[in-house]
């Protein structure tokens, strides 16, 4: 498996093959608070880069799940869906989203690692 | 115009709150724990809640005072024994709401709590309709306090003896460290609690006292979630100028005594209203699975015409589902009527639901 990827709008990414698996970051959860709800994309459905491929709900607000990478949707985490708290619990592990098949690696080179997204995190909420 | 802080913002910036602003002051939304696990601490043992941006207000007076303010509240203060609370609204003539508010009767005129974002409004509109008459103080120089929850009245017994005896909507002096301060048996979480007005002064360790016995610091957000469940109004939600209780479902809010004879303010509109029925009414709404509806979300029936509106929808954590307070048109009212919700521009099935979606243990007394 590739080196995890970071995007701005908060999801990680990691790649095998060229399946790539996303998911929300630790430091996002933190910020969301306790998530209730959580609606993701269809299988079989395309996604671009930096569009909306999902959302997420805590008690306060809504927020949109954003894509890092353009791709075709092959498989969704239905248990975070049956149970959103779960997201809470481990998000940059067991509590993955959707995993895409990428059209072009390359758009992963924008990406930060997880040095670069531990500063870029720190200094956005502070 | 600079935030204004409570007098508990040390003990909660210790305590790892989250602040937001609201109406002005910088108050926590959560703690570390979270919305949920501190809506389910109130559940299950106490709570404790920094209300002290809201008003307190005081009213110095005798039997005029009263009769004056029966012209302003649709209660039947004659009969209200002292140290009595009753909900309440202040109106405009239209019976829109400016505020909903608790008076209770003290031995010298009354006390009225008000929402933090009206208070000063309502300050002025009374002393206007008051004439100033009478001295009227909204303080400043008071904390409320409230302890909510199945363990409230053990751990504030243990503080301050006595309260236990207090049954629901009633109040009282009791001597603290010296000081007196009022307690009244009420809250807006559907839970058995109580309301402490404190000075400044002894606010933080008077509320310390309590988490050393086993109350935690609850914030605004789970605050939310539990009135929600208790289904009860937030002013700027489910009520405002352009609602009047008719609408709003809270005729038990007045008293019978003056729908016959009217002669307060807004009370041509209110008996009209009764007798005719309002076009629109405050429902309680289940949304099916879980998805979340929030307030502004546009309510269908079911050949998609628009009946209404959410106000307040959030996740219930004790009900463990999605659960939300709206208006629909009269007809579309009754329980069980299913719905539509447009969520994200797709329309969801929903149900009209009775509330409370919680049910409450108050301690009843002879109130």
């Amino acid at each position: 498996m590739s080196e995890v990827k970071f995007s701005k709008e908060h999801e990680w990414i990691t790649l095998e093959g060229d399946v790539a698996t996303i998911g929300i970051t630790q430091h996002a959860t933190e910020m969301l608070g306790d998530i209730v709800f959580a609606e993701l994309p269809e299988k079989g459905s395309n996604v671009e880069k930096d569009g909306t491929a999902g959302v997420v709900e805590s008690t306060k607000a809504a927020s949109d799940v954003y894509t890092p990478v353009s791709g075709e949707v092959v498989d969704i985490n239905q248990a975070i869906v049956d149970d959103p708290a779960k997201i809470n619990e481990d998000p940059e592990g067991t509590a993955w989203f959707f995993k895409l098949k990428m059209k072009d690696i390359s758009e992963l080179d924008s990406l930060m690692n997880k040095e670069e997204y531990d500063k870029f995190a720190k200094e956005s909420s502070s | 115009m600079e935030i204004k802080k409570t007098s508990l913002n040390k003990l909660h910036q210790d305590s790892q709150a989250k602040f937001v602003e609201f109406a002005g002051y910088e108050m926590p939304i959560q703690y570390s724990k979270g919305v949920i696990e501190e809506h389910k601490f109130t559940r299950s043992h106490a709570g404790i809640f920094d209300v002290s941006h809201m008003g307190q207000l005081f009213i110095y007076g005798k039997e005029n005072l009263t009769s004056d303010l029966e012209k302003i509240f649709p209660l039947d203060l004659k009969n209200l024994q002292q140290n009595c609370s009753k909900y309440s609204f202040l109106m405009n003539e239209e019976a829109g709401i400016y505020d909903d508010l608790i008076i209770t009767k003290l031995e010298d005129g009354y006390l009225i709590i008000l929402n933090a974002a009206c208070k000063e409004k309502d300050f002025e509109i009374l002393s206007n309709i008051l004439s100033k008459k009478y001295k009227m103080e909204l303080s400043n120089n008071r904390a409320l306090v409230a302890i909510q929850g199945p363990k409230a009245v053990e751990i504030l017994d243990k503080n301050i003896n006595g309260v236990k005896n207090l049954t629901f909507m009633t109040g009282d002096w009791f001597d603290y460290n010296g000081q007196k301060l009022f307690i009244t048996r009420s809250g807006y979480t559907g839970e058995d609690g109580f309301e402490v007005s404190i000075l400044n002064d002894l606010a933080e360790e008077f509320t310390k006292s309590l988490i050393k016995k086993g109350a935690e610091l609850i914030g605004l957000g789970a605050r939310d979630t539990l009135r929600l469940e208790a289904g009860l109004c937030l002013y700027g939600h489910e009520l405002d100028l352009n609602k009047t209780p008719v609408e709003a479902n809270l005729k038990w809010a007045i008293s019978k005594e003056r729908l016959s004879n009217g002669g307060f303010v807004g009370s041509d509109k209110i008996i009209n209203q009764i007798k005719e029925g309002a076009k629109q009414i405050r429902v309680g709404i289940k949304p099916e699975g879980r998805l979340i509806a929030r307030e502004k979300t546009k309510i269908f029936n079911e050949t998609e015409l628009p009946i209404g509106e959410i106000t307040s929808g959030t996740f219930g954590p004790s009900i463990n589902g999605p659960i939300a307070m709206g208006y629909v048109d009269k007809e579309f009212s009754k329980i069980d009527t299913k719905i539509l919700l447009e969520v994200r521009g797709k329309k969801h099935p929903a149900n009209i639901c009775k509330l409370p979606f919680y049910k409450k243990s108050y301690v009843k007394g002879a109130n």
